[in-house]
């Protein structure tokens, strides 16, 4: 009985989130929309940690602020915006698609075309003999494996 | 023809491998953040004075009226490298002859005064940044912070970090630059 009161109990734990009870907003549909905007900032004190699950200082202050944006009647895009202008593009996890990200976008596709063309090319090229072709062989290497052959005899 | 595809992997390599080394060499930061500030006017700040220290507050509006070159601090009580790069701060101020005003981060006034009481106070005016909010409109991401502001009211550079060793060098490498 205690055992699985125990289990219960540990499968009950969830993660410890950053957010605040008092950062909440009391709609639902704000809420969810700050919610999902935090998910996709970076903090900018803890740089691989968006701000939804940092306990910095900053981070609060940004959630807080992405609320209050909500709350005035904001679009995400504006919220967006407002990060971007303070913060640069860096905040956002995603970084937009623009002439100085196009070889962060797309470089990886290049890359891969490259190779795509130099495996094609290979295989073109490569000059088209028969897989399998039986070789005999002549007289006098028969002898020479016949001579082999008997050598390993009297070992 | 064929040998140049032989080469291709090699090429490759070394593009990424120079690419690489480059990231690696000439003290780069990879999580240095670049300030967005930079070329822009200051953004509008309208900070209360201190509890407590005799100065001003700090708004963007008599900041644009100042003359000459002006250094924006971000600061705190408890800060320690607040501390460490008080007496570059300070005798920048009075040597150089640059303005010098600060930016209270998130502190108690209290605190703040017996700071300023303790370390000696080189600003000229000082901005309570309570909320923090200041800080984030300065795209802040951790204390000290130290802006570079040009006769114009423009912002010219800005240090992450405190005003010692490379950061000091960084910085007055910059000063020198503005005051060209």
């Amino acid at each position: 009985m205690i055992r699985i009161a125990i289990l219960a109990l540990a499968l009950l734990a969830s993660p410890a989130f950053a957010v605040e009870p008092d950062e909440v907003l009391s709609d639902p549909v704000l809420e969810g929309r700050a919610r999902e905007i935090s998910t996709n900032v970076r903090c900018v004190v803890c740089q691989n940690e968006p701000i939804d699950s940092s306990n910095a200082g900053v981070a609060r202050d940004l959630r807080l602020l992405i609320r209050e944006r909500l709350m005035a009647g904001d679009t995400d895009q504006e919220v967006y915006d407002f990060l971007v202008v303070r913060y640069g593009d860096f905040v956002l996890f995603k970084p937009p698609f623009k002439p100085s990200t196009y070889a962060l976008w797309l470089g990886p596709f290049a890359i891969l075309f490259i190779g795509g063309v130099a495996v094609a090319v290979s295989l073109v090229r490569r000059p088209r003999k028969p897989a399998t072709k039986i070789l005999k062989l002549n007289a006098e290497e028969e002898t020479a494996l016949a001579k082999l052959m008997e050598q390993d005899k009297t070992i | 023809m064929k040998q140049l595809l032989f080469a291709l992997p090699l090429v490759v390599a070394l593009v990424i491998g120079g690419f690489s080394l480059w990231g690696l060499s000439g003290g780069r930061d990879p999580s240095a953040l670049p300030s967005m500030l930079i070329s822009q006017p200051v953004p509008q700040l309208n900070l209360e004075a201190v509890e407590g220290v005799d100065l001003p507050g700090l708004s963007t509006d008599e900041l644009t009226k100042m003359k000459g070159i002006k250094l924006l601090n971000i600061f705190a009580s408890w800060c320690a490298p607040c501390r460490a790069e008080h007496p570059n701060l300070t005798r920048l101020a009075q040597e150089e002859g640059l303005t010098l005003v600060g930016v209270n981060y998130k502190d108690k006034p209290e605190d703040a005064a017996k700071w300023l009481a303790e370390l000696g106070n080189p600003y000229e005016v000082i901005g309570s940044d309570y909320s923090g909010r200041a800080g984030i409109e300065l795209g802040l991401s951790g204390l000290p912070e130290t802006f570079i502001i040009d006769e114009d009211g423009i912002i010219r550079y800005r240090l992450a970090g405190p005003l010692v060793g490379d950061g000091l060098r960084r910085f007055t490498e910059a000063l020198n630059e503005v005051r060209k």
